[in-house]
């Protein structure tokens, strides 16, 4: 098995099968630039490269960037180097790690493939879905409502203004006051001496004035996800409403929707026209009404936009009523995924508002330890009692 | 010095590395990057930095990173307490101003602070930027402009170039994803828990006088309770001071007194619902399946 590829004779040399291992790379998903072929042929020159370990071990250090990958990385050694050149065997990347019982693969699972978050035995899950991150992806699932449901009989512009109101009252109220970085202000609590000394050289070295410095309070950004699932038709209204305002009272605020799939709405909801906003979504939230799929709709979420938009001062605002048509199991590990980026994170559920309501689905039992607020809202009202929870957030 | 003779070297300071790790540390060395290193807390990350310093025989100049870190902490600051005492002393003693601006500005009134530090040394030192990821964004970008050209401006003494390039050893522990500028910047190494033959060998080199019944029952108990579904896995610091306290209470095999055992695991178990998943009954089982 460890045997090393043999190459062909027409093979240009050890600096093009590097540049051939890292477009190998770079299918399997890893983010390597130009920048690291050459730290990789530098590193080589330093080590005994002969040595397939060795260079195994180089190059690890250098293309890797994180645990997965890191995890990742000897498989995609071995099927590059080690096999004899039979290159195509890739590890496919996808985010289930588990392996099915009653599948078997050919292909022993070694202990580097085993830990790796591949999954070796089959290319899906085979409930007609593909396993492969990105957004726009085609589904075939019979819980897809495909009416389109036209959001105007549900929103009325007069909800937008209000809740556009509300949205910006809760803004105010989500600050986030950990800032140990200090800036000059009128009121400060401390002084603040390099201003000090800057201003005494107006008045020969005496200071006269003494210039304060505080902690600022900085925005929070919110990332609002909605579900548009069947057993929240009747809340939507209102949780649409709030969403075309929040879009239009802060312009740092990012919105999704899911029932069976994510959507982003941010640029929909933007739209001037309030109507033509409502107009664009339903366009977009086709399906709407239809099952839920929180879980895997929150870890597209985590693995995508959550990415690129969601860091440590973001507010993450999920609204949902925590009933999943698919298991619920994977929710809590979206939910441990985003709270790594260093958000907090929100549960509105209209359900809590009731009496006796105990949040006995698995998704929301699943999900309680992650929250950092979990409360009911159903009406405007509710929405805007937030603000006293949201400012001791 | 290859890889190997690295490992050996800091073998013999105490500290057994992976040969993944030993790799990282050697090309992070020879190609003069910064090394990312990642891992549970309690694997022993900050301690490659110090044991590589021992090493190297060079000094060690740590970097504890936390929300809100910001340059005056990490690169420099003016004393500026100092400051304006020097210049109401020079106006009693008729000194010019040229000549007080020259002074106050000067080193005497400069407070270094770690990063700056690290790059004014005769010999390279070994920077250690501890828990990166605590540390906020800005910090991060700050860093990397100093990681990058390993200099410093300072506005009123003019740019400070690095006369030796330290070796900068970067922690993180995972409590929010770092930025791929960041991450592309530098060399990587995952620490992972150690498996039982390396924990065995860092056992034995702490503790030299542990019986070998003991000191695999300890290791293997170890990890089997890192297997459990804990919030806080044990890390080593955690395995070596278990074994430190069984020594200390002179026990001699793990099976021989449970309520000795039990109470022992303080040691090892942080959190009040780690206790609690682990009862006597639980432990006698996982040392059985232990030893």
């Amino acid at each position: 098995m460890t045997l090393v590829t043999k190459f062909a004779a027409r093979d240009l040399g050890p600096a093009a099968r590097v540049a051939g291992f890292m477009t190998h790379l770079r299918d399997n998903g890893l983010r390597l630039g130009v920048g690291e072929t050459g730290i990789a042929l530098d590193a080589l020159t330093h080590i005994n490269a002969i040595n397939p370990q060795d260079a195994r071990r180089a190059l690890k250090s250098v293309f890797t960037g994180c645990a997965e990958e890191a995890a990742q990385f000897d498989g995609l050694f071995n099927s590059f180097w080690m096999n004899g050149g039979r290159v195509k065997t890739r590890v496919t990347a996808t985010a289930t790690p588990s392996q099915s019982q009653n599948v078997h693969s050919s292909r022993e699972a070694s202990e580097e493939a085993s830990s790796g978050t591949g999954d070796i035995s089959a290319p899906d899950g085979g409930d007609g879905e593909v396993e492969s991150d990105g957004e726009g992806k085609l589904i075939a699932t019979e819980v897809t409502n495909l009416f389109k449901k036209d959001l105007r009989d549900l929103v009325r512009p007069e909800d937008i203004v209000e809740a556009e109101k509300i949205a910006l009252r809760l803004g105010a109220a989500l600050r986030d006051r950990r800032s140990r970085r200090r800036k000059a202000a009128r009121k400060g609590d401390q002084i603040h001496f390099r201003k000090v000394m800057r201003q005494s050289l107006a008045t020969g070295g005496e200071p006269f004035a003494l210039p304060k410095r505080h902690r600022p309070d900085r925005t929070l950004r919110i990332t609002a996800i909605c579900d548009v699932s069947g057993s929240m038709t009747v809340y939507s209204r209102i949780f649409l409403a709030f969403l075309a305002g929040l879009m239009r009272a802060d312009t740092r605020a990012d919105a999704y929707l899911f029932h069976t799939r994510l959507v982003r709405i941010t640029e929909a909801l933007r739209d001037k026209d309030a109507l033509r906003a409502l107009a664009r979504l339903s366009l977009l939230a086709e399906g709407f009404a239809g099952g839920s799929k929180i879980a895997d709709s929150l870890n597209t979420f985590a693995g995508t936009y959550g990415r690129r938009f969601v860091d440590n001062r973001t507010v993450v605002m999920i609204l949902s009523d925590g009933y999943d048509t698919e298991s619920p199991d994977g929710i809590s590990d979206a939910l441990v995924r985003l709270k790594k980026r260093g958000c907090k994170i929100i549960w509105l559920n209209p359900l809590k508002g009731w009496d006796g309501y105990a949040p006995t689905a698995q998704a929301m039992a699943g999900a309680l330890p992650h929250l950092d607020l979990f409360r009911a809202a159903n009406t405007l009202g509710e929405l805007a009692a937030l603000e006293t929870d949201l400012a001791r957030l | 010095m290859t890889w190997t003779t690295l490992q050996t070297a800091m073998a013999d300071q105490g500290y057994i590395a992976s040969g993944d790790l030993a790799m990282a540390l050697h090309l992070s060395l020879s190609l003069g990057r910064p090394l990312l290193l990642e891992g549970a807390a309690g694997v022993g990350k900050t301690e490659v930095a110090r044991v590589l310093a021992a090493v190297q025989d060079t000094q060690l100049i740590r970097l504890q990173c936390y929300e809100g870190l910001d340059a005056a902490q990490a690169i420099y600051e003016w004393n500026y307490q100092r400051q304006l005492l020097a210049i109401r002393a020079a106006s009693e003693d008729g000194e010019t101003g040229k000549a007080v601006e020259a002074r106050i500005f000067s080193d005497e009134f400069l407070l270094e602070r770690p990063l700056l530090k690290a790059i004014r040394q005769d010999k390279a030192p070994v920077l250690l930027i501890d828990e990166i990821d605590r540390a906020d964004e800005e910090f991060e970008a700050y860093l990397l402009e100093i990681l990058s050209e390993f200099q410093v401006t300072i506005p009123e003494m003019g740019t400070i170039t690095a006369t030796t390039r330290p070796m900068v050893i970067l922690t993180a522990n995972g409590t929010r994803d770092l930025s791929d500028a960041l991450r592309r910047r530098c060399l990587y190494a995952h620490v992972p828990y150690p498996d039982l033959e390396t924990e065995l060998c860092i056992l034995v080199t702490r503790y030299p006088d542990i019986t070998d019944r003991l000191c695999a029952q300890i290791v293997g108990f170890v990890q089997v309770v890192r297997k459990q579904e804990l919030e806080k896995k044990p890390g080593i610091a955690e395995m070596l001071d278990f074994a430190a306290a069984l020594m200390g209470l002179g026990v001699a095999d793990l099976t021989d007194d449970p309520a000795v055992l039990q109470a022992t695991l303080t040691t090892l178990l942080k959190t009040h619902t780690d206790r609690d998943a682990i009862p006597t009954e639980i432990t006698q089982r996982l040392v059985g399946k232990a030893a």
